[in-house]
């Protein structure tokens, strides 16, 4: 217990006041000032939190709780996070992470007798393409990336790094850039879109713009975009609100996180052409906490459109303005699902809501909300000033345009790529990706909830309806590579545990399925009579039951994997 | 805009029924005698959705809906017992049994029998273990029993009490009902009204006197275990 005076007090109090007199959804923001600072959130720190936001106590510490980057206890002075998840685990993260806890002297999930480290065993941090990855928190300075992994430099306490590695046959979105950092707003130029837009264009024909263009969103349900942003716009009652969804965290997926790290003002006049469309003057970009330099990059990029006129006040002299801000998530893939980011930003434990209502007419404070994810809004600008039958030259009747693919795994070039829909998957691994490393074995197509692939397979062509009608996803266009030396039981079981780490637990399906689907796929090698049947069971049950989509879909590679190498699963 | 239709007529399991317009699936099902199991389901807490015992086949859709919240539409067809409505509600018992301590849930154990569910079926499954809670005069916590039906916590937040003693620590399969940090009742918010224990299905919260003759104990010795378990009292103020 701290006295009434004493300095930790006095600091915290400090701290809380810059969040003073704003509402609930604040909380997030002022947990990840006290976490940053003091390495933990404590009950001194709740206590001072919940009086100054007016939040019961018990709230704060389920929201602790709920996030895996937030600590209730002290933990390390540095925390460092190994990935395990499938690209990462091929390319020796349980090595590595076994080498770093010999070197401290602790195992994963301990803390080094002199308090300086903790280690930890994590679940994709959407560095796939430079794996094995690391992230780690410093108390008082807060997260970086490592990848691949370097047990020096992070114990040195060098700086983390990493590139984007691209490669684009279109060259939309993805065109003669520096990988290194971010595209400056004088390298990328006018946001000569949003003048067309704000200055030719009512926003019924921006939305009529994107609707021809025939896009859908590219976060993996490829709902149509125009007709979202037409639903929110006719939506009764105010504000509305433009929420970007950064929140990509699933095994395999990272092409937003290349979009965001290098493009950044693409994203911001995408975002700015979306709500002024949709009536909104709040825009939020909900961004993964484990995505440190995207996040630095974006809010670099939101002052320098700030200082341009771009965003703010009266945008360009049209009276339109639009206000945007960051929001870190706290590791918790489920702030991917559109609600349960809502809640996030909410400031409440990430729980998925009953849909209906839907976002468009009940979304971020039950207010009318479009929710886009980043490549999709990244599109925008392209279409607004070049038009959809442009954006129309690529792809199919159905699967318009252009898309970006997440490839990771034994490829010789891992990489984000940007490919006009309908080109095969054999020309992404061959043509792109230089090629197999080894003989190919299986594809996991769409990340995690995804679905696997066998080798004949691979001249499908990469459109939503063509993987549909053999049973795949695109997804959010995650393509994962195994070549025959790996042991897909390993990587089934790395996949059952990243959906048992992740799941809220708010239904029953998920919250027991991925426990006992977890459990199953780590004996897959000495299993017990009727473990076959057992995951068939649980993954029908998750699938048809759970509440969102995060457990709707938790054991669709399981179940892929069953279909396709019947073999692996004695009954 | 037109005014909406004030009653909608649908079929449920084959029986045709009218029912006014924003009523549940499980109203309307309850109102002509066919039954539809819920666990998380209470009269006086907001449904969330969250046991999905009640989950119906619409229309044979893509997926299974929860009862408990979809709203009657007119020319539904609802199937409220088919195969696939089946392996969910016995898959759900099955994992929750092989979990929670359901011994004295009759509720719960009678669904176990009437959808075959296998109390064995997942043999070396986790199961969620906490020490029993004896930490004040008046109620004991048993989470070795706990479903996460959230009712507590509802009645003690803004479904009656306003009070917000209890939250949901951690996630997935290791989230349970707790206090802030963990802190005895009486450091919480807990001003010991009762409704939790009255909403609770599966004797995880029990009133002290029960659970104490149930151990054996006299009323005496129940009352000596509670002595210095009163409420921490507040100085009080005047402004």
């Amino acid at each position: 217990m701290v006295d009434q005076t004493s300095p930790e007090l006095v600091t915290l109090e400090r701290l809380a006041a810059d969040f003073a007199g704003r509402g609930r959804d604040a909380l997030l923001p002022a947990l990840w000032a006290v976490q940053t600072a003091y390495g933990y959130i404590g009950p001194e720190a709740v206590r001072v939190l919940s009086q100054t936001l007016d939040i019961p106590e018990a709230d704060i510490y389920g929201v602790i709780g709920f996030y895996s980057m937030f600590y209730d206890r002290p933990a390390g002075r540095t925390i460092i996070r190994v990935c395990t998840s499938p690209s990462c685990g091929l390319a020796g993260a349980d090595r590595a992470l076994h080498t770093l806890c010999d070197r401290l002297g602790t195992v994963p999930g301990g803390t080094t007798p002199d308090g300086q480290y903790t280690v930890e065993q994590t679940t994709c941090l959407g560095l796939c393409e430079h794996a094995p990855a690391a992230l780690v928190s410093r108390q008082g300075a807060g997260e970086q990336q490592y990848a691949p992994i370097d047990i020096d430099a992070i114990l040195a306490g060098q700086p983390g790094h990493h590139n984007g590695v691209i490669g684009s046959m279109t060259r939309v979105l993805l065109r003669d850039l520096p990988t290194d950092r971010a595209q400056t707003l004088a390298e990328y130029g006018e946001y000569v879109a949003l003048q067309r837009a704000l200055s030719d264009l009512m926003p019924e024909e921006v939305i009529a713009k994107i609707e021809a263009s025939g896009l859908v969103g590219r976060g993996g349900a490829a709902f149509p975009t125009g007709l979202k942003w037409s639903f929110t716009r006719r939506a009764p009652g105010t504000p509305h609100y433009v929420v970007c969804n950064a929140d990509e965290s699933e095994p395999g997926t990272f092409k937003d996180r290349v979009l965001l790290e290098i493009r950044p003002h693409l994203l911001l006049e995408g975002l700015a052409i979306c709500a002024y469309a949709i009536g909104a003057e709040q825009a939020y970009i909900f961004i993964r906490g484990e995505y440190p330099l995207a996040t630095e990059r974006l809010q670099q990029a939101i002052a320098e459109a700030e200082a341009a006129g771009y965003l703010g006040e009266n945008i360009l002299g049209s009276g339109f303005s639009l206000h945007v801000e960051v929001r870190r998530g706290a590791g918790a893939y489920i702030c991917g699902e559109e609600t349960a980011l809502f809640e996030a930003i909410e400031g409440k434990r990430g729980y998925p809501r009953i849909k209906p209502p839907f976002p468009t007419t009940h979304g971020l404070f039950g207010k009318p909300t479009v929710i886009n994810n980043v490549e999709t809004l990244c599109k925008v600008p392209g279409i607004i000033n070049r038009g959809g039958r442009w954006f129309r030259q690529w792809g199919t009747d159905l699967s318009t345009g252009i898309k970006l693919v997440a490839v990771s795994g034994h490829v010789q070039r891992p990489g984000v790529y940007e490919i006009p829909l309908g080109v095969t998957l054999r020309h992404v691994l061959e043509a792109l990706c230089g090629g197999v490393v080894g003989e190919l074995q299986a594809v996991l197509m769409g990340g995690a909830a995804g679905t696997f692939l066998r080798p004949e397979e691979i001249d499908v062509r990469l459109t939503f309806e063509d993987l549909r009608a053999i049973g795949s996803t695109l997804g959010s266009g995650a393509i994962m590579v195994f070549n025959d030396t790996v042991d897909l039981r390993d990587v089934l079981r790395r996949i059952g545990e990243f959906f048992q780490h992740e799941s809220c637990g708010k239904c029953y399906p998920c919250q027991l399925g991925t426990q006992r689907q977890k459990e199953i796929l780590d004996r897959l090698a000495t299993p017990l009579p009727g473990d076959r049947q057992r995951l068939a069971d649980i993954g029908q049950t998750m699938t048809e039951s759970s509440l969102c989509g995060l457990g709707q879909t938790a054991a669709a590679a399981v179940l892929s994997a069953m279909r396709q190498w019947p073999e692996l699963f004695p009954a | 805009m037109a005014e909406p239709a004030s009653t909608v007529t649908l079929t449920i399991d084959g029986q045709s029924v009218t029912v006014p317009a924003n009523t549940t699936i499980l109203e309307a099902a309850r109102s002509i005698g066919v039954d539809i199991p819920t666990i998380c389901a209470h009269d006086a807490t907001t449904p969330r959705g969250l046991c999905r015992l009640c989950v119906v086949d619409i229309n044979r859709g893509r997926l299974l809906q929860p009862a408990c919240i979809v709203p009657c539409q007119d020319g539904m067809v609802v199937e409220t017992a088919n195969e696939r409505v089946r392996t969910s509600r016995r898959t759900i018992l099955e994992m929750l049994h092989s979990a929670v301590d359901l011994s004295q849930a009759p509720a719960i154990q009678r669904y176990m029998a009437e959808y075959g569910a296998d109390p064995q079926r997942f043999p070396e499954g986790r199961r969620r273990e906490h020490p029993v809670l004896d930490d004040n005069a008046f109620y004991i916590r048993d989470y070795n029993k706990c479903v996460m039906c959230w009712r507590c916590m509802q009645v003690c937040a803004e479904d009656a009490q306003y009070i917000f003693a209890l939250s949901i620590d951690a996630r997935g399969f290791s989230s349970h009902i707790t206090t802030a940090f963990d802190i005895p009742m009486p450091e919480s918010t807990c001003v010991f009204c009762g409704q939790c224990v009255g909403v609770c299905p599966t004797n995880a919260l029990k009133p002290k006197i029960e659970w104490g003759l149930e151990q054996g104990l006299s009323p005496d010795q129940i009352r000596e275990t509670s002595r210095g378990m009163r409420r921490r009292q507040k100085p009080i103020r005047v402004e």
